[in-house]
């Protein structure tokens, strides 16, 4: 048994969605879930760009900033259907990682960190200042998908937290199996391989520049997507989607769970996602422990909480 | 014209500061190859700790070699709980607890002292001194001039002491330098302590100007960051010349522009330079070896 079995990984996933509902026991819950399952998603884009291709981004809360502004602003301005928004968002989120990925993607280490998270702030101050279309830093409200009326005159009454519970876990699954299944594809093994060593990777024929670019923009896609989704569920939406702190958290919540792994993302997620709300007895302490638990992962599991703990339980089988 | 000078003197006062910062950086990057992000926090741990001991009734120098004091030790802290036990860890993970201990320092900063604006009073006087039509706070020229002494200490402790030499050559090459005899832990040790008593510093002479609160670190950690970028990371020179520039940047954006879109001049201008010169404005270029 290994954790790179493709379908163990999404059955896992997919029973853990379908299961953890037996066990809720308020609505609320369905919330908490949803919210666990977007910034996965978000995760899952970053696992491809960081664990398989080895680039980091500290800019990618600007992505998902687009997707979910995408769906409060088509509807009205452009009179686009609730349901194609995060298409729209989607295409100008990749087109945009496809014209800036090219130049920023030459950089390296630090200079890649400080000019992705360039990017991202500028895509937040933009959101905020523009008061006139985006409302400024009160955000503005995000017209209703219409989905779960056309499920209720089929029959089928579902809450708005149940509802996008379902819609968040299938979106995750989705994304989870298009990364999955990039992992051993062509691309995926030549990204995988300019991680490790570029100049190895270019001297066997891959085309560096242009793989880091694919990771690059398939991650802002699933960023965007994400974001959109939030954008949805919530009915509402702040600048905060795309600042700095977002993108930050996005990237701790990947290197946590563990940057290679999909599971990994997803469990980086939930932890994150949930200490916020465990904590809000000690609302005084939040940042303290977010901080003091960012610093002790990466100095005692530097591979991520994930592949740590498989690690130790192979060691015991042996 | 008196526009012009005036908007100057307030680009270079933001643009000392940025310099200060983009100094800690610099010097932290160099003995260890990390990029501290809680660089910002140490500019306020600086004007915080003066304010609090200020009001508590200590007489202002006191405070505030006090509170330089205090945050080098914090820096000192830094490096031995959080970035020597992950030496030679991957930059993703190094960026993560530099960011971790940023919004620890902030959440315990918060903790510690409250939520409100602070500041203490002008070194000089609040009166404004008038130059060309143009006015300039005393307050300004102390923070200038602070500067200016921060980096000439510097090179000349880089330059002229046989310790400054020891973490040049610990920057250069770890392995070799501790060949030679130098003590590489104790040079990270002292260039964290170096680095956070500098930010410090930079708190305790900007507060009468632009107050301090618990959260005003992240703006200048990335405003620093983006200042010893656009100057070549590791170069002190570049750090200074980075720092003003980007000042004087924003402050013309805000009075020729747009004062909305002053925050964004770091960004825009460090991705063009980026872009044009990857290595920054002094930067050299470096090739990975295989």
């Amino acid at each position: 048994m290994t954790w790179r079995n493709k379908w163990l990984q999404l059955a896992i996933l997919a029973i853990a969605i379908a299961v953890l509902p037996l066990f809720f026991p308020s609505g609320y819950y369905y919330r908490v879930g949803a919210l666990i399952f977007v910034n996965a998603l978000a995760v899952v884009g970053l696992v491809i760009l960081i664990g398989y291709a080895g680039q980091i981004s500290l800019g990618h809360a600007g992505f998902a900033g687009i997707g979910a502004y995408a769906c409060a602003l088509a509807p009205e301005h452009l009179g686009l259907h609730p349901a194609l928004s995060p298409v729209l968002g989607a295409v100008v989120s990749g087109v945009l990682a496809l014209l800036i990925g090219r130049p920023i993607l030459r950089l390296k280490g630090y200079y890649l960190a400080v000019a992705t998270l360039g990017f991202g702030i500028l895509v937040s101050m933009v959101l905020t200042n523009e008061r006139a279309l985006t409302g400024g830093p009160d955000g503005m409200q995000v017209a209703d998908l219409g989905l779960r009326a056309v499920l209720r005159d089929l029959g089928w009454r579902l809450s708005g937290g149940e509802f996008w519970y379902g819609a968040s876990g299938i979106v995750l699954v989705l994304g989870a199996w298009i990364a999955l299944n990039l992992f051993d594809s062509p691309t995926g093994r030549a990204m995988r391989a300019l991680h490790g060593s570029e100049v190895a990777a270019a001297t066997v024929g891959v085309d560096v520049a242009r793989q880091k670019l694919r990771a690059f923009v398939i991650s802002a896609v699933y960023a965007s997507v994400a974001g959109s989704l939030l954008a949805l569920q919530n009915g509402y939406i702040t600048p905060d989607v795309a600042g700095f702190l977002h993108s930050v958290e996005m990237v701790t919540m990947a290197v946590l769970g563990g940057v290679g792994s999909v599971l990994g993302a997803t469990l980086g997620a939930a932890i994150l996602t949930l200490l916020p709300q465990v904590l809000t007895v000690f609302a005084e302490y939040e940042q303290l422990v977010l901080g003091a638990v960012m610093i002790l992962v990466m100095i005692f599991l530097p591979q991520g909480l994930l592949p740590s703990i498989a690690r130790r339980l192979r060691g015991r089988d042996e | 014209m008196d526009a012009l000078l005036q908007f100057i003197f307030s680009g270079v006062t933001v643009g000392a500061v940025y310099a200060l910062v983009a100094l800690g950086f610099t010097i932290i990057y160099n003995a260890s190859d990390v990029v501290n992000f809680a660089q910002g926090e140490f500019v306020m741990l600086g004007g915080m700790i003066t304010v609090f001991a200020f009001e508590a009734g200590m007489p202002l120098p006191l405070a505030a070699v006090l509170a330089v004091l205090a945050t080098a030790a914090i820096g000192v802290a830094l490096n031995k709980l959080a970035i020597e036990p992950a030496r030679g860890a991957p930059v993703v993970t190094l960026i993560i607890i530099t960011i971790g201990a940023s919004i620890l320092i902030r959440g315990a900063a918060q903790l510690v002292f409250d939520k409100q604006l602070h500041r203490f009073p002008a070194f000089s006087g609040d009166d404004p001194i008038r130059i060309l039509g143009a006015t300039i706070l005393p307050q300004s020229l102390w923070v200038i001039v602070g500067a200016l002494v921060v980096f000439v200490g510097l090179w000349l402790f880089f330059t002229r002491t046989l310790t400054g030499k020891a973490v040049l050559a610990t920057a250069n090459n770890r392995v070799a330098a501790q060949l030679v005899g130098i003590n590489t832990a104790w040079v990270m040790t002292l260039s964290f302590g170096l680095s956070a008593a500098i930010g410090a510093l930079a708190g305790v002479l900007v507060t009468p100007i632009t107050l301090v609160s618990y959260d005003v670190g992240v703006a200048l950690a990335l405003k620093g960051f983006a200042a010893a970028m656009l100057g070549g990371m590791g170069n002190p020179k570049g750090a200074l010349a980075g720092g003003l520039l980007l000042g004087l940047l924003e402050a013309l954006t805000a009075g020729y522009l747009s004062s909305q879109y002053k925050d964004a001049v770091a960004f825009i201008v460090i991705l063009g330079v980026l872009f044009a010169m990857p290595q920054g404005l002094f930067g050299k270029s470096a090739t990975e070896r295989v």
